[in-house]
C-alpha cells in the first residue's frame, strides 16, 4: 500500500551571512495510512525542520532539497496556493506553543469555524455548529461557551485540544504534531497522549509525533525514527526499540527514562558532552564523542543506515538502505559500526 | 465600554478647564495690550475702546464674563476683525479646516497602510527600498517646502491645478493642499505599518494560521493586521496634532479661509480673543481624539482591560 | 564600553546611505561657511541692475537674485548658517535642559519623578507651534523667545532618554560609593550621574538638530520666528513662494537647500539610531 507522506533524500540548510548550517542530512522516512510514527531526538536534532519543510513553513533563509512526496504528487519547493489545497485538510499540524499558536484576538468559534469555510465551502453558521462537535469530541467541557471566549481565556491544556481539533475538523489523512505535550504540565501531558489516541481511533488518520521524550510516545507510537544531529540513526517498531536498542544513542536514551522499578536511590544516568553544533562540519559518526563504544573507524568513516538483521551482521559494505524509501513496517535499520547486540 | 467613555470625558473637562484658566490669565498678564500696534490713540478714546470691550473692569470679572459668554458658545470679538465675533470667525474656517483635515488623515491612513503592508510582503526587494525611501524624504522635508514646491510642479509648469485659492465645493482647489498635509503622516504610517507588520508575521500564530492552509488575504487581514495596527493606533493623536500644525503652514500658503490661517494672523496681529478661542478649539480637538484613541485601543485588542 | 562603539561605528560604515548623507551634511556646512569666500557678493548688498534675475553661471549671480536685488547664493548661504546656529545652540540648551531634568527625576526616584513624568507626558501630547504663537500674542516677537521655544522643542525627549540611563546607572557601585561617602544629593546627580549618562545622551542630540531646524523654519516662515532683514532659511522660503509664478529659483534655491539639509540629516540619524540599537534588524 502507498504511503501517505514519503520523504526522500531530504536537507535542509540555512544560510547565515557568513555561512550555512545544515539542520536535516539527506533523511528519507514514509509514513503509511493509519499508522503511527514518532521522531525523536534532542533539540537541534533536526526532527522538526523535515516537516516544516513538508509543509512549506521554512523560514525564508531555509533551502531544502530531495523530495517530498504526499499521496504521490511532489510537494516539497511547491507554490502557496498549491500547498494551501493540502495544508489544514489533508495535511495539518498541531504545534508545541498552544499559548501563542492561537490568534490572539479572535474567538475561538472564529479560528476553527475558518478551516471549514476555507476548506469545504460550507456557511459560517454551519461550520461552528461543526466546530462545536469537534469541541466536544475533543472533550472540551461547555462547548458553547468556549467558542465565544478568547484563546487567553483558556488553560494551556485547554488551548492544545482546542488545536488538535482545528487539526481534525477536515479529517485528515496525516497529522503532524509537534511536541504537543511539552508545554504543558505533567498530569495535562497524560491527558493530550490520551486525546491523541482516542482520535486516531476515531477518525482513523495517520499521525506523526515529534518528540524529544521516548517515554511520551511509548504508549502511541506504531514506529520510532531516531534522529542525531540532522540524520536518523535508528529505526524500528516500538517495541523492539525499547526492547532491544541497537544504537548506542538509543541505548542511553533509554536508560535516561525514570522508571518505577529499580533502586530509589540510584542517579539517573546522563548522557556526557553535547550533541554537535550544527555547522560543525562531521567526519565519521556524529555520536562518536559522546559513545563509550566508538573506536578509530567511527571518528573517520561515517555509518551508513543499513538493515540491522542478527546479531552477528557487521557488514560494512552495502548500500544505504532506505534513500528510496518504501519502507514497510518491521524493517529494522541502524546507523552504527559497532551496533548493541540484543 | 460606554462607562469608560463618560468617565474619560469627565475627567478630560478639568483639563479643558485648566487650559482655558492658564491662557486666559496669561494673556490678560502680558505686557501691553491688543491695542498698542494702532497708532497713538487719545486717552478717551482708549477709554472707550477698554470699556468697550470690558477691558477696564477687574480682571476676575472679566474672567468670569469669559467663562460665561464660552458656556454660550461665545468666544468674544475679535479684536482685530473689527466687524467680526471670534464665534463667527470659528463658524466660518472650521468647516474648511475639518474638511482638509479629514480627508488628509483618512488619506494617510487609506495609503499608508497598505503600502506599509506591501512593503513588509516584498521585505528587501526593489519595492520595499523605493517606497520607504520615499516615506524619509515625506518625513524629513517640511509642508512648507513640499507645497510650494507641488504648485510650482502641478500649478506653474503643468498647469493641472490651481496654485492658490479657494471656492466652495471645488476639488481641485483641495488637491495640493490636502496631499502636503497627509505626506508627513502617510509617511509614518507606512514606516510603522511595515515595521510591525515584518514583526507580526514571524509570530507563531502566523504560522498557524498559514499552516492551516489559509489563503495569504486572509491570514494577513483577519490574523496580522490587527495586532500590527496596534502601534498605528498609538501615533494617531501625534498623526492629528501633525495635521494641525501642518493646517497653519497650507492654509496660509494656500489662502484657504480656515481657522489655521485665522490662528496665525491672531499671533501675528495678537487678537487675544482669537488665538484664545482657537486654543481652545485646538485643545478640546485633541482631548477628543486621545479619548477616541483609547476606544480604538480597547477594541483593537481583547486583551486590553478597560478598568485599570 | 568601548567595544560597544566600535561595534556601532563598524556598523555605521556599512549603512551606504547613512555615510552619503553624512558626507552631504558636511558638504553642506562646509559650503555655508567657506561659501562666501568664493561668493564675490554680499548677502545685504542690494543690485539694481540685477533684480529678480535668473541663475546662470556665467553671471556675477550664480544663484540669481531677489526681488531687491540680493545675491540668492548668498543669502541662502547665510540662510544656511543662521539655520545651523540655530540648530546647534538650541540643541545644547534642550540638551542642558533635558540633561538637568532627567537626571533629578532618574536620581531621586519616587513621587518627584512620578510628578515630573507626568508633566513631561502632558506637554508631550500638545502641539508646540500652538505653544509658540500663544507666547508670541503673549510676549510680542523677539529672538530671544525664539531660543526658547525652539529649545523647547527637544528636551522633552531628551529629558526621557536621560532619566531612563539615570535609572540603570542609580545602582552600580561608585554611586552608593558616593552616598556613602556623605555626598549630598545635588553634587552626586552633577559629578557621578551626569558625566556616566552622556554618551548615549550625546548622539540622540544629534537627532534633535533637524528637528530643531525644520521648528525653527517653521517659525521663520509663518513670520514668527527671524525677522528681515536677518535671513533664515524659513524667511527665505516664505519669499520664494510669494515669487513663485515669475521668480521660481527664489523659492527653489533655499528650499532645495532645506530639504537637502534635512533629507541628509534625518537619513543619517537614522544610520546613527540603528548603529547603536542592538537589537535592530
Amino acid at each position: 500500500m502507498a504511503p501517505i507522506l514519503s520523504i526522500d533524500d531530504l536537507t535542509v540548510s540555512f544560510s547565515q551571512p557568513d555561512r550555512s548550517i545544515s539542520a536535516v542530512r539527506q533523511v528519507s522516512l514514509a509514513v503509511a495510512a493509519r499508522e503511527c510514527v514518532a521522531v525523536v531526538g534532542e533539540s537541534g536534532s533536526g526532527k522538526t525542520q523535515i516537516f516544516m519543510a513538508a509543509m512549506g513553513l521554512l523560514e525564508g533563509n531555509a533551502t531544502a532539497q530531495g523530495s517530498v512526496r504526499f499521496e504521490g504528487s511532489e510537494i516539497l519547493g511547491a507554490q502557496a496556493p498549491q500547498l494551501n489545497r493540502i495544508r489544514g485538510s489533508k495535511l495539518t499540524m498541531v504545534f508545541q506553543d498552544p499559548m501563542t499558536s492561537l490568534t490572539p484576538h479572535l474567538k475561538i468559534g472564529i479560528q476553527l469555524a475558518e478551516v471549514l469555510v476555507c476548506h469545504t465551502g460550507r456557511s459560517w453558521s454551519e461550520a461552528r455548529i461543526a466546530a462545536r462537535r469537534m469541541l466536544e469530541r475533543v472533550r472540551v467541557p461547555d462547548p458553547a461557551r468556549r467558542l465565544n471566549q478568547y484563546p487567553h481565556e483558556l488553560s494551556g491544556g485547554l488551548r492544545q485540544r482546542v488545536t488538535i481539533g482545528m487539526s481534525l475538523l477536515c479529517e485528515p489523512l496525516l497529522v503532524i504534531a509537534d511536541e504537543p505535550t511539552t508545554a504543558l504540565d505533567v498530569t495535562v501531558q497524560a491527558q493530550i497522549i490520551d486525546l491523541l489516541r482516542a482520535m486516531r481511533e476515531e477518525v482513523g488518520m495517520a499521525l506523526v509525533l515529534i518528540s524529544h521524550d521516548l517515554g511520551v510516545v511509548a504508549g502511541l507510537a506504531d514506529r520510532i525514527l531516531v534522529m542525531y544531529a540532522g540524520r536518523i540513526v535508528e529505526s524500528a517498531d516500538s517495541a523492539e526499540l525499547f526492547r532491544d536498542p541497537r544504537h548506542p544513542y538509543t541505548g542511553a536514551l533509554l536508560k535516561c527514562i525514570p522508571t518505577l522499578s529499580g533502586p530509589s536511590l540510584a542517579r539517573l544516568p546522563t548522557l556526557p558532552g553535547q550533541p554537535p553544533q550544527p555547522e560543525d562540519s562531521l567526519d565519521g559518526c556524529a555520536f562518536a564523542p559522546r559513545c563509550p563504544r566508538a573506536a578509530e573507524r567511527c571518528r573517520t568513516e561515517r555509518p551508513l543506515l543499513r538493515e540491522a538483521g542478527n546479531a552477528g551482521d557487521r557488514g560494512s559494505n552495502g548500500i544505504e538502505s532506505g534513500s528510496s524509501a518504501i519502507e514497510n513496517g518491521g524493517a529494522r535499520r541502524v546507523a552504527c559500526h559497532f551496533p548493541l547486540s540484543p | 465600554m460606554l462607562r469608560y467613555f463618560l468617565t474619560r470625558l469627565a475627567g478630560a473637562i478639568p483639563t479643558l478647564f485648566i487650559i482655558v484658566t492658564i491662557a486666559f490669565f496669561l494673556i490678560r498678564a502680558a505686557p501691553g495690550g491688543p491695542f498698542d500696534q494702532e497708532q497713538t490713540l487719545p486717552p478717551e478714546i482708549m477709554a472707550n475702546l477698554q470699556s468697550a470691550y470690558g477691558l477696564d473692569q477687574p480682571i476676575w470679572a472679566q474672567y468670569g464674563r469669559y467663562l460665561g459668554a464660552l458656556a454660550h458658545g461665545d468666544f468674544g470679538p475679535s479684536f482685530k476683525y473689527k466687524d467680526f465675533s471670534v464665534t463667527e470667525l470659528i463658524g466660518q474656517g472650521f468647516p474648511v479646516t475639518l474638511e482638509i483635515g479629514s480627508i488628509a488623515m483618512a488619506l494617510a491612513l487609506i495609503l499608508g497602510i497598505p503600502i506599509g503592508t506591501f512593503a513588509a510582503l516584498h521585505h528587501n526587494s526593489a519595492t520595499d527600498y523605493a517606497t520607504m525611501s520615499l516615506a524619509v524624504v515625506g518625513i524629513a522635508i517640511p509642508t512648507f517646502v513640499v507645497l510650494p514646491f507641488l504648485g510650482l510642479l502641478f500649478g506653474i509648469y503643468l498647469h493641472w491645478l490651481p496654485v492658490a485659492g479657494w471656492e466652495p465645493g471645488s476639488i481641485r482647489h483641495l488637491v495640493l493642499p490636502v496631499a502636503a498635509l497627509a505626506l508627513p503622516p502617510l509617511s509614518v504610517i507606512a514606516r510603522l505599518t511595515r515595521a510591525n507588520m515584518l514583526e507580526v508575521l514571524r509570530s507563531h500564530f502566523i504560522r498557524t494560521a498559514v499552516a492551516k492552509g489559509l489563503p495569504l488575504h486572509t491570514v494577513i487581514l483577519r490574523h496580522a493586521m490587527r495586532p500590527a495596527l496596534l502601534p498605528v493606533a498609538s501615533y494617531l493623536a501625534p498623526a492629528v496634532a501633525s495635521i494641525m500644525t501642518g493646517s497653519l503652514v497650507v492654509e496660509s500658503i494656500a489662502g484657504l479661509p480656515g481657522i489655521g490661517r485665522y490662528m496665525v494672523q491672531g499671533a501675528l496681529n495678537r487678537d487675544y480673543t482669537l488665538v484664545l478661542g482657537m486654543v481652545i478649539i485646538y485643545s478640546t480637538l485633541l482631548i477628543l481624539m486621545g479619548l477616541a484613541v483609547d476606544l480604538l485601543y480597547a477594541w483593537l485588542d481583547p486583551r486590553v482591560k478597560l478598568e485599570r | 564600553m568601548s567595544g560597544l562603539l566600535d561595534d556601532a561605528v563598524r556598523r555605521l560604515r556599512s549603512n551606504p546611505g547613512a555615510m552619503w548623507a553624512m558626507f552631504v551634511v558636511a558638504g553642506l556646512v562646509a559650503l555655508a561657511l567657506f561659501g562666501p569666500w568664493f561668493n564675490p557678493n554680499g548677502s545685504e548688498t542690494l543690485d539694481w541692475l540685477h533684480v529678480a534675475s535668473r541663475p546662470a553661471l556665467q553671471s556675477a549671480h550664480w544663484f540669481g537674485t531677489d526681488r531687491l536685488g540680493r545675491d540668492l547664493f548668498a543669502r541662502t548661504l547665510e540662510g544656511t548658517r543662521v539655520s545651523l546656529a540655530v540648530g546647534v545652540v538650541a540643541s545644547a540648551v534642550s540638551l542642558a535642559v533635558g540633561i538637568g531634568y532627567g537626571a533629578v527625576a532618574g536620581y531621586v526616584g519616587g513621587r518627584t519623578d512620578h510628578v515630573m513624568m507626568r508633566v513631561i507626558e502632558i506637554l508631550s501630547g500638545l502641539p508646540l507651534i500652538f505653544f509658540v504663537i500663544f507666547l508670541t500674542v503673549v510676549f510680542g516677537r523677539s529672538e530671544y523667545l525664539l531660543f526658547l521655544a525652539i529649545g523647547a522643542v527637544g528636551w522633552l525627549t531628551m529629558a526621557r532618554i536621560v532619566r531612563g540611563q539615570t535609572l540603570s546607572i542609580r545602582r552600580r557601585e561608585f554611586i552608593e560609593a558616593a552616598v556613602a561617602s556623605g555626598a549630598g544629593t545635588a553634587r552626586i546627580i552633577v559629578k557621578h550621574v551626569i558625566p556616566n549618562v552622556i554618551g548615549p545622551v550625546v548622539v540622540y542630540a544629534t537627532l534633535t538638530v533637524p528637528q530643531i531646524i525644520m521648528f525653527e523654519s517653521f517659525l521663520s516662515f509663518l513670520g514668527l520666528g527671524i525677522q528681515e532683514p536677518h535671513a533664515s532659511l524659513g524667511t527665505l522660503i516664505a519669499e520664494g513662494a510669494g515669487e513663485m509664478e515669475a521668480a521660481p529659483w527664489i523659492l527653489l534655491v533655499p528650499g532645495g537647500f532645506l530639504a537637502v539639509l534635512l533629507l541628509a540629516l534625518n537619513i543619517f540619524g537614522d544610520g546613527l539610531r540603528d548603529a547603536l540599537d542592538v537589537k535592530e534588524r
